[in-house]
């Protein structure tokens, strides 16, 4: 018998429910060599902005407990070398294209936006949840005003279907999600990292430059199920989970709570193999419990 | 060839100086393809510490297939990977970084502290007129096992042993003269040495550090300042861990 793994992301079907979440994969570019890109269900590329970005000091990035920090500031080529270099890339492997796109200002993304309107991508993910740019970022992410104007500017623009990227750090991340879908976004994933801070006490100073930086890996993973559960229970988009997610075991929480697809991104930096390991171990699962499609597994616990 | 995460076997561990350790691994994936000023990515076996060490490679045995691999003490992760025997494997990334480039006729390779060990990898391979340099803050190390490849310098903070001071007083104070430097060490050594470089006009090749994420290229969490644009964000940041660690002096900022 066989299984069927595929998913539908806002009209794009994705192989299977296993993505990246952006920033932890490049474009798929430095991970080419160790995973079989084409089995992936999407590449998320790292953020993209109107022009290149030089990101933040270092250091960026730091452990913690089951997990680590990132302050990288989105550091990017801008849309010109993107589109140039990393789409036709991306295009020679059978799999989704979702562009993570950042910005400043409303118009910054429609810029990029705009300009993407007549590339060959999927999916847009709007990341409106960064927690380490000055501007822009998360503060059209932690406002539901806010986030309704920007999704609403964007989808009047865009060609493709609109993901809004959620923030954690927010009091009722469904109240984030009703506004973004009242504006028309066509998916959400969430969670974004959630915002720390590590002193190192040798040194006497903090331990990422930003002061400031983003928690992700196993150490956050609860949070982002009891988040996707909550707005998949809100709304009627689906919904890309993530946070934390090492194994299959995790991804099948996230989907089980409510996602239709999951993107791994700490786990690739301890296990560059990861994304193949979590597709062959869903697949595992659905054999032994005699699931023959994933979509009875999304939101399947009530 | 390619880069490949792979269990490797430890063979042997000793500590060798003050929370320095020399541990020996089966690695022959990585050992064959592997060059000087390369590094590996070692993982923690638990669970809590997610992100690989960067360690730079002491010595190739391409035909044995093993690795050696001479690091400090630094955190939780290496204090760890101290405790492991020959009856531990140990999970292992690599190779990673670019490596030095052999070149000119007369080479000054200098190491200082814990940017000693992958300076012993180089010096053997180099073949032409070496002079070494190393530098310690007060305990020696290794430096006995350079002496087959060249004439060895050294300097300690307090002058227990060479030259007292820096490896740049050692350089002046023996009179120590190349037409191409190969450097790893901390970053106020090589801020000296690429002035040094600079203002003598001799080539310079030097190995930085940065605190890194997935080490091969993607996260850009380990950047430094490039006085170029760089090809991959078209701003001026290098990667470490993928255009580096090793670098032309005036390449880069520090």
């Amino acid at each position: 018998m066989g299984i069927n793994t595929k998913v539908n992301i806002a009209g794009v079907e994705l192989k299977n429910p296993i993505t990246v979440a952006s920033g932890t994969f490049g474009s798929g570019m430095e991970y080419d060599e160790f995973v079989d890109l084409n089995r992936l269900g999407a590449v998320t590329t790292k953020g993209v902005a109107n022009v290149p970005w030089p990101g933040n000091p270092t250091p960026r990035v730091a452990e913690t407990y089951g997990g680590m920090m990132n302050a990288i500031g989105l550091q990017n080529p801008g849309i010109d070398v993107f589109a140039k270099r990393d789409i036709p890339f991306l295009r020679t492997k059978d799999t989704k294209i979702i562009v993570n796109v950042c910005g400043k200002s409303t118009e910054d993304y429609i810029e990029v936006v705009e300009r993407l309107a007549d590339e060959d991508v999927d999916l847009l993910e709007i990341n409106v949840s960064c927690p380490n740019v000055k501007e822009g970022g998360i503060a059209f992410g932690q406002d539901p005003k806010a986030l309704y104007d920007i999704t609403k500017a964007i989808k009047a623009k865009a060609k493709q279907p609109v993901i809004m990227k959620l923030s954690p750090n927010v009091t009722d991340i469904t109240i984030m999600a009703k506004a973004a879908c009242e504006a028309g976004a066509d998916a959400l994933s969430l969670i974004n990292t959630i915002t720390g801070m590590k002193i190192d006490v040798n040194r006497r100073t903090f331990a990422v430059a930003n002061k400031t930086a983003g928690v992700s890996g196993p150490a956050i993973h609860p949070i982002a199920v009891r988040m996707v559960y909550q707005v998949a229970n809100a709304v009627d988009v689906p919904i890309i989970g993530m946070g934390g997610v090492m194994n299959a075991e995790d991804a099948l929480e996230l989907i089980m709570a409510g996602a239709s697809a999951v993107a791994v991104g700490t786990a690739n930096f301890n296990n560059p193999y990861a994304t193949i390991e979590i597709i062959d171990g869903i697949e595992k699962y659905m054999i032994d419990n005699n699931i023959s499609d994933i979509n009875e597994l999304i939101g399947c616990v009530k | 060839m390619s880069k490949i995460k792979i269990k490797a076997n430890i063979l042997r561990q000793e500590m060798i100086a003050g929370n320095v350790f020399s541990m020996v691994i089966q690695a022959k994936e990585i050992a064959t393809q592997a060059v000087p000023g390369q590094f590996v990515d070692l993982y923690s076996a638990d669970g809590s510490k997610l992100l690989p060490r960067p360690i730079s490679l002491c010595e190739i045995d391409r035909e044995q297939g093993t690795l050696r691999l001479v690091y400090r003490i630094a955190g939780k992760g290496t204090a760890e990977f101290s405790t492991l025997t020959s009856d531990h494997t140990i999970d292992v990334l690599g190779p990673l970084g670019n490596g030095f480039k052999k070149e000119g006729k007369k080479a000054i390779i200098i190491g200082g502290g814990i940017g000693i060990p992958p300076m012993l990898q180089l010096a053997k391979e180099l073949d032409c007129e070496k002079s070494i340099v190393l530098g310690y803050r007060d305990e020696e190390f290794l430096s006995s096992e350079f002496k087959p490849y060249g004439d060895v310098y050294m300097s300690s903070d307090n002058g227990e042993f060479g030259v007292k001071g820096t490896v740049m007083d050692a350089i002046r104070e023996y009179g120590i003269e190349g037409d191409i430097i190969y450097a790893c060490g901390p970053t106020p050594m090589l801020r000296a040495i690429r002035e040094y470089a600079i203002e003598h006009n001799i080539k310079a090749q030097i190995s930085l550090e940065e605190r890194m994420a997935c080490g091969v290229g993607a996260c850009l969490a380990c950047v430094c300042k490039s006085r170029e644009v760089d090809d991959h964000s078209m701003v001026h940041n290098k990667r470490v861990c993928k255009d580096g660690p090793v670098f032309y002096a005036e390449e880069v900022e520090l």
